[in-house]
């Protein structure tokens, strides 16, 4: 269990500083809904908002060189129904999403979530800005105004700095001969292309994760959709007057969500923005190979005592569990496995796993499917030893995560804390243990609500303790002996106040009622 | 936090969020080209002589190839590099060379520049070469008048009139 230290990285003030900014959003929105913990979801809900819009206005979009700005002029004009709103809102949900994505690039950097079992969804996610900013970029070019025709000019210009091209791209696109309706047909098709090339990789970045979050709860998805259409009606979009390719207006209002690339060409040249972009996606790439972030050792199943319920299966918030035919002689149809390559070492699996229950009577507790770092018998072991010191009024047994507000704080003569890997990690059954050990009441602390560094686990960790998710809290436990809470890593304050108001409550209820003792024990480990 | 004081905040951020997208989807402006100057565009796309004449095969060179390869003429493939100078008012604004496209450089030679350019009254002084000797032997010369942003390509089309001011 010492061990285990090494391989959890500390948090950096990075992370810190942005879990405090959480906290700050936790107090408007409150933990379920904190919007910096559907980033990804919401990086969904923009695109398909974005794809909403664009299918609408595009009914109305003349696709040719000649009739490009006069369709986009007339959705303005209101010829087509809501058309500039609808334009607006494309435009605007496809800023939010690359706001979103770089919020959660920046983000899960900060929680060093780009190595070991992170490291495809790494990977693929540094690989999106590419087809995000290429998809934004096309779309410019379609009301073939002004500013399209620079962005277009810009674009052309960049890729030209590849050998290859040698400036025959742009010479397309100054010449009023060459600007014609094939070439609004290869803009159509990029636009609608590169979407769909974008949709794959973001299908193809939450392939690794289960279940994925691809819609964010309601009240956020409705609350981004407001203050999107707001800001469409307020500040409609602008159409620049038509391209021209004998002038340059002298100011451009600039996207520079998407656009920032062309001003940063003109401030050094397209071989030096070639080697800015080629040096960020690079370094970007390659960080998961030259992590130093130990990897914790992957759950391991134990077919003497894996009964193959597929509750690990269930539970298991990257896949890294799946039910296979037995290969022993047991009489159960499926046995666990688990790919150590996709396994965090969370421990979510143990704590869904029914042979965990500390009530079986062997002398050692082997479960079906155990974290090596952290055996569930030593769990046990720990639990009984600690609980024995427990004295005064209100004897309170702590489970916390390793990765939440720290628990070994909160120890006094009437507290003990027992950190886990998870707050999932723990089986419902131990809480009743302990109760049963001579504790007055158990408070579970896991992340802040949706904020788990696992992903999910404080939603079955919830779930299992109200009894509606297996393997459940019996119904005979004491619920008012039993507390929940959700706190982070600079949530120390908090969670020491919810600690004491938890004591309070216990020293108004009767002392031991909770507590008959332990069953005994047999010499032999015997399951079924 | 009260459940008012909680929608507050919310709007509040939800407004800042959008304020965000509102104010950067449009501004800072930017400024395209240097206030006071014009953008010369020169772009070329233009096959060079071939570097050396084709020789005309003997017949007794034509005995010895097999009947279908006998052609009248051997060429070799490679074609010059194309040269492009370009002069503002009697001075150098541009000397590009472009090398024939092609692993046997036997293509076209394709180049383009953009050049920033004060606004007024110029002399404009274009010359190309596209022979192995560089004998700048097609020149334009004229007199433009640019304005503030004004956006002038030079091009080479030999079908339209050779060095084109557009």
């Amino acid at each position: 269990m010492a061990a285990l230290a090494t391989l959890l990285p500390a948090p950096g003030p990075a992370g810190l500083a942005l879990e405090r900014l959480e906290g700050l959003f936790d107090r408007a929105f409150g933990q379920r809904l904190n919007p910096w913990r559907h980033l990804g979801a919401l990086a969904f809900f923009c695109f398909w908002l974005c794809a909403a819009t664009g299918i609408w206005i595009y009914v109305a979009f003349d696709t040719s060189a000649t009739g490009a700005w006069a369709s986009v002029a007339a959705l303005d004009r209101g010829d087509f129904p809501l058309g500039a709103f609808a334009r607006a809102l494309h435009r605007y949900s496809a800023d939010a999403m690359v706001v979103v994505v770089v919020a959660h690039l920046v983000r899960e950097l900060a929680r060093r979530h780009h190595a070991t079992f992170r490291r495809y969804a790494w990977v693929t996610g540094v690989l999106l800005p590419l087809p995000l900013l290429a998809a934004g970029i096309g779309g410019y070019w379609l009301p073939w105004d002004q500013l399209a025709l620079w962005s277009l000019t810009a674009t052309t210009e960049w890729l030209d700095a590849i050998p290859l091209f040698d400036g025959a791209l742009t010479r397309n696109v100054i010449d009023a001969g060459q600007v014609n309706d094939r070439l609004f047909s290869l803009f159509i098709f990029l636009h609608i292309g590169i979407p769909l090339a974008l949709l794959a990789t973001m299908w193809a970045h939450i392939q690794r994760v289960s279940p994925a979050r691809t819609q964010p709860p309601r009240a956020l998805a409705a609350g981004t959709l407001a203050a999107l259409a707001a800001l469409s009606l307020a500040a409609p979009l602008e159409l620049l007057p038509p391209a021209d390719l004998s002038s340059l207006p002298e100011r451009l209002p600039v996207d520079w969500f998407y656009l920032f690339a062309h001003p940063a060409m003109a401030a050094m040249s397209p071989e030096g923005l070639w080697a800015v972009v080629l040096a960020a996606f690079a370094v970007l790439a390659a960080m998961p190979f030259a992590s130093r972030i130990a990897r914790a050792p992957a759950a391991r199943v134990s077919l003497a005592n894996c009964n193959g319920c597929a509750r690990c299966f269930a539970d298991c918030p990257f896949g890294a569990v799946t039910m296979v035919p037995r290969s022993d002689d047991r009489p159960h149809p499926r046995e666990a496995r688990v790919d150590s390559a996709l396994c965090a070492g969370c421990g979510i699996c143990t704590g869904a796993c029914p042979s965990s229950t500390p009530f079986r009577r062997g002398e050692s507790l082997v479960t079906g499917i155990d974290m090596p770092s952290l055996p569930i018998g030593e769990a046990r072991e720990a639990l009984e030893r600690r609980a024995r010191t427990l004295e005064g009024e209100a004897r309170i047994v702590v489970f916390g995560c390793r990765w939440a507000a720290d628990t070994a704080s909160l120890e006094r003569p009437d507290t003990v804390a027992i950190a886990l890997l998870c707050a999932a990690m723990t089986p419902p059954s131990f809480i009743e243990y302990a109760l049963r050990a001579g504790a007055d009441g158990v408070l579970v602390a896991g992340c802040r609500e949706g904020d788990c560094e696992f992903r999910v686990g404080s939603e079955p960790a919830a779930a299992r303790l109200a009894g509606v998710r297996a393997p459940a809290l019996r119904p005979s436990v004491p619920r008012e002996r039993i507390r929940l809470a959700f706190a982070g890593r600079t949530d120390g304050a908090r969670l020491r106040a919810e600690l004491e108001d938890f004591r309070r409550h216990l020293r108004r209820l009767q002392p031991g009622a909770a507590s008959p003792g332990l069953p005994p024990r047999r010499q032999e480990p015997r399951h079924g | 936090m009260n459940a008012g004081l909680r929608l507050v905040s919310q709007a509040a951020l939800y407004a800042a969020f959008a304020a965000f997208i509102g104010y950067f989807s449009t501004s800072p402006a930017f400024e395209p080209i240097a206030p006071g100057h014009a953008l010369l565009r020169i772009s070329l796309n233009h096959a060079g002589q071939r570097k050396s004449a084709c020789h005309v095969r003997t017949p007794e060179e034509l005995a010895k190839l097999a009947p279908n390869m006998r052609a009248a003429e051997d060429c070799p493939r490679e074609r010059a590099p194309v040269r492009v100078k370009v002069e503002l008012d009697g001075a150098a604004i541009a000397d590009i060379v472009a090398v024939p496209s092609g692993f046997s450089r036997d293509g076209a030679s394709v180049a383009y520049r953009r050049l920033a350019v004060p606004t007024g009254v110029h002399r404009l002084r274009v010359a190309l070469a596209d022979d192995a000797a560089g004998t700048f032997d097609r020149v334009r010369e004229e007199t433009v008048t640019l304005e503030a942003g004004r956006v002038l390509v030079v091009d080479f089309e030999p079908g339209k009139g050779s060095i084109l001011l557009r």
